[in-house]
């Protein structure tokens, strides 16, 4: 007993916040590709691309922010293919993203292996380094859980009331949301579908991107092959828990978060569960969650569906 | 329908059995030709590359006969796949469920001592049908809870890779008597039999292409598999004549499971004797393009399984001599599916082409032509 009641500290809470990070940003990512029908199902393949073109642009630059740059520039990318396929050329977005998932595995590994003739793992890379939030760092409680993270896990977490206050309280957010709802509505009013639908699977990727930097570039400071674990499809989880909400989502990757820390610290505190079963869990967490989910959660009418004007 | 047939008929031939092959064949040109241009823009011999590729595939007897040892698995995942699709839906757990195929089908292989008459069915159907349980737990959480299948079957992944890994891990209960994460050996009586003298084929390629057939007859021929493609079609219209979807679906998920399931069983019993992490390079993905590519049609499954195995083997040897990964196999994979997603949207263009250079006129469109989902 003595090993459970060491693994709940405060560091556990704080590993929170770095477990979570990686899944919000696919989360927040499918949300604005869904709020404007069009289904993502390749978030793990732009992240992966994206962490591995992270590692390339830190490599290169030696500054890990210029690699943030290759990442965003990788998803952004990766998603005009998803964008093109899926709003210009009409194909099942489920297929489409499937294929980019795939892409995700296969040109990391081609890259791997040419730029820097390894078959599983880059090398090590300059990654970003933690800032110390003042005055928050020394606060009591919430100094060690919220005070010293990545940067982009703040960015992460400020995503979530930007991303709610851009799709509900703003005139884009509405057309947004309206090419997803109904959008031969939104065209009788002026609303251009096509680019709609372009600049949100945008979004999507550039977000999706910042998840995959988070892991190669902060979490760790190399490309491993497959490192995403399937992040990008525990977000897509999230955001349905979450009713494609940014706040539901968040409340969501904190369930995920926790669940992640808390099989780490276990393993780490040699707690008497095979250590393949803790690594299950989030997985397992996922569909518990979805299960008690469902039922209320509706996704936005028009996604998956291409979009023909008249 | 048939008064069609007739019509095109009488003008001398019908060209529409040919939509299929042609989407077949424009997806294989274009995945290469795809290929050809990344290789080209980053600056690989494109032509050494290929002809590595295909050295490596049909350059010598024991070349050929790795082909056709990748091609049996292909053929059961892209089956799993096709039979899902053509109910409606989206198996994306088919490693999972081979994982857990390999896994069951090695431990009855090692644990149990049977004679070879039941030893090897028993192998195989064991993997099946735990496969095909783990499989059916997504299609309920589907029929019964609307959770949608791409993420439970996605999810479940990762803990059926969990759940081997534990297997094989030091105090697993697969675990063999020495150093490797690897459990036992099979006994030879579970063992399928070596083929082709001098490769390492065996019989599980006459079982996959046996399967394969059943699948066509199962889809096209009997009363469920008819009710299960009405559900795909559209569950709605299904329900409303009398057929139930929810039980559909949870058999659907529960056949397409098995078929992914005995992708690894035979992969186990036929190649490796023993169960492993690792045993499958991803055959269970690459079923995914399979079956797109194989227009979800099981003797396309077959040939596309094969194109993939041809790939598979051929890739080893290129990344051998050219020093080109052959990771850029699953580039042309991607290339393949990309294009496949495209097949609702290029189909009816196909069929109004062909139809007018067969008859002479535009066909009306018919959507109970292969492709349809």
């Amino acid at each position: 007993m003595a090993n459970w009641s060491q693994l709940i500290s405060l560091a556990l809470f704080s590993a929170t916040i770095r477990s979570l990070t990686p899944v919000l940003y696919p989360a927040l990512a499918g949300i604005f590709s869904e709020r404007s029908g069009v289904l993502n199902i390749g978030l793990e393949g732009m992240m992966l691309i994206s962490a591995f073109a992270a590692v390339v642009g830190s490599y290169y630059s030696g500054n890990a922010w210029i690699g943030v740059l290759w990442a965003i520039a990788a998803g952004l990318l990766t998603s005009l293919i998803h964008a093109f396929m899926c709003i210009t050329l009409k194909a099942d977005q489920a297929i489409v993203g499937t294929g980019i998932n795939i892409l995700g595995i296969g040109l990391p590994s081609y890259l791997l292996l040419k730029l820097f003739g390894s078959q599983g793992i880059s090398p090590i890379v300059n990654r970003l380094s933690k800032w110390r939030i003042p005055v928050v760092v020394d606060l009591p409680v919430i100094g060690p859980i919220l005070g010293e993270h990545s940067p982009l896990a703040y960015i992460a977490l400020i995503m979530v009331p930007v991303s709610w206050f851009v799709l509900f309280k703003t005139p884009f957010g509405l057309r947004l949301r309206s090419v997803g709802e109904n959008p031969s509505a939104a065209d009788s009013v002026g609303v251009n579908v096509y680019l709609m639908r372009y600049i949100a699977v945008m979004i999507s990727g550039v977000l999706a991107s910042l998840g995959g930097a988070f892991l190669s570039i902060s979490y760790l400071a190399q490309y491993t092959r497959m490192m995403t674990a399937g992040r990008g499809f525990i977000g897509l989880a999230a955001m349905i828990f979450g009713r494609w909400n940014p706040w539901g989502a968040l409340i969501a990757c904190l369930i995920f978060g926790f669940a992640d820390a808390l099989q780490a610290t276990a393993q780490a505190a040699n707690v008497p569960i095979p250590p393949q079963f803790l690594l299950a869990l989030p997985y397992i967490l996922s569909i518990v969650t979805l299960i008690g989910a469902m039922g209320r959660a509706n996704p936005p009418a028009y996604v998956a569906k291409p979009y023909e004007k008249a | 329908m048939a008064d069609k047939k007739e019509a095109a008929g009488k003008k001398g031939f019908s060209l529409l059995g040919l939509v299929g092959p042609i989407q077949f064949v424009m997806g294989i040109l274009l995945a290469f030709i795809g290929g050809a241009l990344f290789l080209w823009i980053f600056r690989e011999n494109v032509a050494e590359a290929y002809g590595a590729l295909f050295k490596g595939a049909f350059g010598s007897k024991r070349y050929i006969g790795e082909a056709l040892l990748s091609t049996t698995p292909l053929i059961f995942s892209g089956l799993a796949v096709a039979l899902g699709f053509r109910s409606g839906l989206f198996n994306m757990g088919v490693e999972g469920q081979l994982v857990f195929g390999g896994m069951v089908a090695a431990y009855i292989g090692y644990a149990w001592d049977l004679p070879r008459v039941i030893h090897l069915p028993l192998a195989l159907l064991g993997g099946a049908v735990v496969a095909g349980l783990w499989g059916s737990i997504s299609g309920y959480l589907k029929a019964y809870h609307n959770i949608h299948e791409v993420i439970t079957t996605l999810l479940m992944n990762y803990i059926a890779f969990a759940i081997a890994d534990y297997m094989i891990a030091v105090g697993g209960p697969m675990k063999a008597d020495n150093e490797l994460p690897v459990s036992p050996d099979v006994l030879e009586s579970a063992r399928l039999v070596r083929l082709w003298e001098g490769t390492r084929v065996s019989s599980g390629i006459l079982i996959a292409i046996f399967f394969a057939i059943v699948v066509w007859f199962f889809i096209y021929k009997t009363r469920i598999g008819y009710k299960m493609r009405a559900v795909g079609f559209n569950a709605a219209a299904a329900e409303y004549a009398g057929i139930n979807p929810k039980t559909m679906t949870v058999l659907a998920m529960a056949l397409s499971g098995a078929l992914g399931g005995l992708a690894g069983a035979v992969e186990v019993l036929g190649v490796h004797y023993k169960f492993y992490a690792a045993f499958s390079p991803g055959y269970g993905w690459d079923g995914i393009a399979v079956a797109l590519l194989g227009l979800l049609n099981p003797f396309g499954v077959i040939a596309a399984a094969f194109l993939f195995g041809v790939l598979r083997s051929g890739s080893i040897t290129m990344q051998a001599i050219a020093g080109i990964s052959k990771n850029v196999v699953s580039i042309l994979i991607a290339l393949v599916i990309f294009f496949s997603a495209t097949n609702k949207t290029l189909e009816p263009i196909l069929k109004r082409l062909l139809g007018g250079i067969g008859s002479g006129k535009e066909l009306e469109l018919n959507t109970e032509q292969e492709g349809d989902r």
